[in-house]
């Protein structure tokens, strides 16, 4: 007689096959390549992998993903917060609407995200004529990479929040409220620590997309060497003139830091059990 | 502090909450704000805390016109059915808050917020526990937490919404006394909202019932409970059987009953009468009969659930001893000691 098991648990052969099949994808499809840009970037020894990381047009690239990143990350914790806020604490028409239009992000293809920004800033855009006449350069400059990283990273902290924000009600700022609290000190003393993990969570993401973001910069960069090439075009660049080893140093460290911000986050969960003492 | 409430208007979209509420807690008192759900008195506790403003009329503590005051100026104590203690601070920490967020010289020594938390602690018996999270609490203790952090600021009044209603029968039994303790120790003018009628009964010195966003009676609980105003509050609080009738000349018929009814106008009518105040009749004393189906002792009295012969629903509560011989199944001839008629 088979050994007695619990009504929901899968025979052993089903456990293995679900498991196998997982094992199977994630091997093939995310271990193998990730292996991959490392070896290529090595092929040719640690020094050369250094060197093409470490050359003018390369640090350019990565000090221009940096920036990039810095810029965006604050502005969407600051959207993230307000929209979050919005949603979960007040009332107001079209709520369904706003919800559903924080997920265009996700949902719209980041060319045509790039594109909408070409259309709006470029030199034939509506406010082309405009901008060139007063000098301002957007679109195959800094600030159109910006805006597009800002577009197609928006999502990130506000999705964490929302569903966050309103599962605690405003039951608590209420209290801290009717106990004297002004609005600065409730959002600093109740609100912030009850989201803090979230926040942090959706920072990290957020982050790791505007490092990595391909599509919507490539639209609106202009993919000058040394001047509007991120990280990302930059390996783009490199592939297409046959510098693999080039290439792949630097997908290498787009790598690297995708996975420490995986590390991080793993982290995070790790420690977020204790530091908040659950939910009640 | 006297609270007064003066003709209190509330809507929201376009459903009103508040009809017109005027209402005075004296000093000191402990109030029951009693009434089914929707019936306004969460709401006008919101407004008297100053987390709602009403639209019309005017809300006074003492004789100052607090209607449009924020609630951080108030200085009132709010406790929520989900307790909203903050799950990131600890016990002590929760119920300094009210006086941590004070400024400049409003603001206690670190030494008198410490001590100030331990009396409170202490009051609400929970001494031992100012180091644990909520999150590590029970759902009684956590309430004691909230009511400790909403007196911390010496409020001029306590105001309750629902303080019980998210605890288990034992608990909610044991917190109420604690309240009523606590309230006569500290003296200070208390408010609750109830939609459980025994609760408000025993715990308050008066209750003000709402129903539809207005009060139909404001009495000490036996008022209420032994004089109720109108059909809605007789129902509402107390048990009670209905009959729908009509009353013609002093005398109310339904088809299963019929008793005086001294000063009613002719016309349609409700009567109720309460479980207790059925008695057994002979025959031809009885105003009415029921078969009954359901005998069960509870403390000194049984109670009789049975049916009138059109169906109607009867339940009635007799002492023990006088109800020695019940069967199910047999025939009960009953009097009213005492019924309430009102005209529909």
């Amino acid at each position: 007689m088979s050994r007695l098991r619990h009504p929901t648990e899968d025979p052993v052969w089903a456990k293995a096959i679900i498991l196998g099949l997982v094992g199977l994808f994630l091997v093939g499809v995310l271990i193998l390549p990730m292996v991959t840009v490392f070896f290529e970037a090595l092929r040719k020894g640690l020094p050369a992998a250094l060197e093409s990381i470490q050359n003018e047009d390369a640090r350019a690239a990565i000090k221009l993903t940096l920036i990039t990143a810095a810029i965006t990350v604050p502005f969407n914790v600051v959207f993230g917060l307000c929209a979050s806020w919005a949603i979960a604490k007040y009332e107001f028409p079209l709520k369904p609407f706003l919800i559903t239009l924080i997920d265009l992000p996700f949902s719209v293809s980041p060319v045509v995200a790039g594109l909408i920004y070409v259309l709006v800033f470029g030199a034939q855009g509506w406010f082309g004529p405009w901008l060139l006449d007063h000098d301002i350069k957007i679109i195959f400059a800094i600030p159109g990479i910006v805006l597009a990283t800002i577009f197609v990273t928006f999502p990130f902290v506000a999705r964490e929040l929302i569903p966050l924000m309103q599962e605690q009600g405003v039951d608590e700022e209420e209290a801290a409220v009717s106990m004297g609290a002004s609005g600065l000190r409730t959002f600093w003393s109740v609100t912030a620590p009850n989201v803090r993990w979230g926040l942090l969570y959706g920072v990290l993401l957020c982050n790791a997309r505007a490092m990595g973001e391909f599509g919507a910069v490539s639209v609106v960069s202009g993919h000058i060497r040394g001047l509007t090439n991120t990280m990302p075009l930059h390996v783009e660049i490199l592939y297409n003139e046959y510098d693999f080893v080039g290439a792949f140093a630097v997908a290498g460290l787009l790598c690297f830091l995708a996975i420490v911000t995986l590390v991080l986050k793993a982290l995070l969960e790790l420690v977020q059990p204790q530091s908040r003492p659950g939910r009640h | 502090m006297t609270i007064s409430i003066r003709s209190v208007e509330k809507t929201f979209g376009r459903f009103p909450a508040l009809n017109g509420v005027s209402l005075e807690i004296a000093d000191g008192e402990l109030l029951a704000l009693l009434g089914p759900s929707g019936s306004g008195k969460t709401t006008l506790l919101r407004v008297i805390a100053g987390l709602e403003f009403p639209e019309k009329g005017q809300v006074l503590y003492g004789d100052q016109d607090m209607t449009y005051t924020s609630a951080a100026a108030r200085r009132v104590g709010f406790v929520f059915q989900q307790y909203a203690l903050f799950r990131h601070m600890t016990v002590a920490k929760n119920v300094a808050f009210g006086l941590d967020v004070r400024k400049g010289q409003a603001k206690p020594s670190k030494s008198e917020i410490t001590a100030r938390v331990d009396e409170l602690l202490k009051l609400v018996e929970l001494g031992e526990l100012g180091k644990r999270y909520p999150a590590q609490l029970s759902g009684g203790q956590r309430q004691r937490v909230a009511l400790a952090r909403a007196l911390a600021v010496n409020p001029s009044v306590l105001l309750l919404d629902e303080p019980f209603g998210a605890l288990d029968a034992t608990v909610r039994k044991s917190l109420r006394k604690e309240l009523r303790r606590i309230h006569d120790a500290t003296g200070v003018t208390t408010i609750f909202v109830t939609h459980d009628q025994e609760e408000a009964l025993e715990l308050a010195d008066r209750v003000a019932i709402l129903n539809k966003g207005a009060i139909e009676q404001i009495g000490a609980p036996h008022e209420v409970h032994d004089n109720p105003a109108g059909a809605f509050v007789c129902g509402f609080v107390g048990e009670a059987n209905r009959f729908e009738g009509a009353v013609k000349g002093g005398r109310f018929k339904s088809v299963d009953i019929e008793l005086a009814a001294p000063g009613v106008a002719d016309g349609a009518a409700v009567a109720f009468v309460r479980p207790h105040e059925f008695v057994l009749a002979p025959a031809d004393q009885a105003s009415l009969s029921i078969v009954t189906e359901r005998i069960a002792p509870q403390g000194a009295v049984v109670r009789v659930d049975g049916a009138t012969p059109s169906g109607q629903r009867i339940e009635a509560a007799f002492a023990r001893q006088s109800a020695g011989q019940l069967q199910p199944g047999a025939k009960l001839n009953l009097s009213a000691d005492r019924a309430y008629v009102f005209s529909a």
